[in-house]
């Protein structure tokens, strides 16, 4: 069996003296497996470095077998991040992140194009907002959406300041406030279209995805996610 | 008995990068044809480096003396530090003889996937080093890899995070010396483009 596809190399591993066994989110395949020879030599390794769009050309005998990979390089969007702290703390929680959730062979196109606007943007300023926000794109693609259009306990469109953590429905600040300890806060730049305006905002949008992401999609499988940490702790010093 | 010494030299060798069982049996082929003159100097080489070669507690560098050459050596620069992922990237630096400060060798990258945490790596010691007074500038000359400027940044914010005043700086990315633009990969160019300077 062979098939033809391009993706972004999500995670590697050294198989052995030489070779790498490369993950790549597809664009139609989902997340693919596949060992690529001498993927670990020096030629081949500048290519495979994570976060890359590279094409595949993956030959195995089932599609259950791990396969071998051909790749080349497409983009290389870690190349243009090198002098960019927070723009490669976002690329690699953002494939970290889709390595950990997306099951083998799972179609996820808008996951697979949400990336690629991601990586659009990793050097501008608010790359923390889009970080964010591609992470909400990826809970409601995988039927965690959190839902903001009213509050869940009056229906008001304004001011949402809260989420809760059991319906990851809005809710406003008059009817949160009693349970203030027990909501998660709801920051402004996720409501609309603009960007967070303090790192603050920030790091209360990754907390929130962060707890849907880890009690709901990963459902205990957060150990994973040491480079989406990493990122929190960047807006953390910031605030 | 005999073929059991040899088996297990082959097996051996055959752990070493780059040698498969098939080379080391021919490695032991020519080491046992030329014993007195390869085989049992390098046994002896063997047995004295696995008996002196100590790590530096320093820097982290390999060597016979603990701390090593580079760290007691009165003629180096010790307000420089250049932090390597791994005592091969030291040897490599001092192969070009064009950096006369000190080392700290991290022993290896930040890795998520590899559960690689700033705790499996020398980043402490480094801060002790730093903290302990001194030191003016660290370059960072960690490899041009995700992993490996992920760790940069890690260390350029602890450093930063020590109050102290010092330089941090990274090696520069970009074309190599000798590189004809048409054969580089796009990934380097764009890192060339970005880290241009003015040539006057």
């Amino acid at each position: 069996m062979e098939w033809h596809d391009k993706g972004y190399i999500l995670a590697t591993r050294k198989h052995g003296e030489s070779a790498l066994i490369v993950s790549a989110l597809t664009q139609t395949r989902g997340r693919q497996t596949g060992l690529v020879r001498g993927g670990a030599g020096r030629r081949k390794r500048g290519g495979l470095q994570v976060g890359n769009l590279v094409t595949l050309d993956w030959r195995g005998r089932l599609p259950e077998h791990l396969g071998s990979l051909t790749t080349e390089v497409l983009e290389t969007p870690a190349a243009a991040l090198m002098n960019c702290p927070d723009g490669l703390a976002a690329l690699s929680a953002a494939c970290a992140v889709t390595e950990a959730l997306l099951p083998e062979g799972e179609d996820h196109p808008a996951i697979f194009h949400g990336l690629a606007a991601l990586f659009g943007v990793l050097d501008d300023a608010d790359v923390g907002s889009a970080y964010v926000k591609w992470e909400m794109g990826v809970l409601g693609e995988l039927g965690f959406g959190l839902d903001l259009a009213a509050c869940a306990a009056t229906g008001e469109t304004e001011n949402l300041t809260y989420v809760s953590p059991k319906t990851g429905r809005a809710v406003s600040a008059a009817a949160g406030k009693p349970y203030h300890g027990r909501l998660l806060a709801l920051p402004a730049f996720l409501l609309g279209a603009g960007a967070a305006e303090t790192p603050a905002e920030v790091v209360d949008g990754l907390k929130l995805t962060g707890y849907f992401l880890e009690s709901h999609a990963l459902e205990g499988r957060a150990g994973r996610l040491a480079a989406r940490d990493r990122l929190v702790e960047r807006f953390q010093a910031k605030k | 008995m005999v073929t059991s010494d040899i088996d297990r030299l082959i097996t051996l060798l055959a752990k070493l990068p780059g040698l498969g069982p098939r080379s080391a049996r021919r490695a032991v082929l020519y080491l046992m044809k030329r014993s007195d003159s390869l085989m049992e100097p390098m046994a002896r080489a063997l047995d004295a480096a696995a008996a002196n070669i100590k790590t530096c507690a320093i820097c982290g560098n390999l060597d016979t003396r603990d701390p090593c050459e580079i760290c007691t050596d009165d003629r180096r620069d010790a307000a420089q530090i250049c932090v390597v992922e791994d005592v091969a990237d030291l040897w490599a630096l001092e192969r070009t003889a064009g950096f006369k400060g000190h080392y700290h060798v991290l022993g290896g990258t930040l890795s998520a996937l590899d559960g690689v945490t700033p705790e499996d790596l020398r980043i402490p010691g480094l801060c002790s080093r730093i903290q302990a007074g001194g030191v003016k500038e660290v370059i960072l000359a960690t490899n041009a890899t995700v992993d490996g400027q992920t760790t940069a940044h890690y260390i350029a914010d602890r450093v930063a995070g020590l109050g102290k005043d010092v330089v941090v700086s990274g090696l520069a990315h970009g074309v190599p010396v000798g590189g004809e633009l048409d054969y580089l990969d796009d990934g380097t160019l764009t890192a060339a483009m970005k880290a241009r300077r003015p040539l006057s």
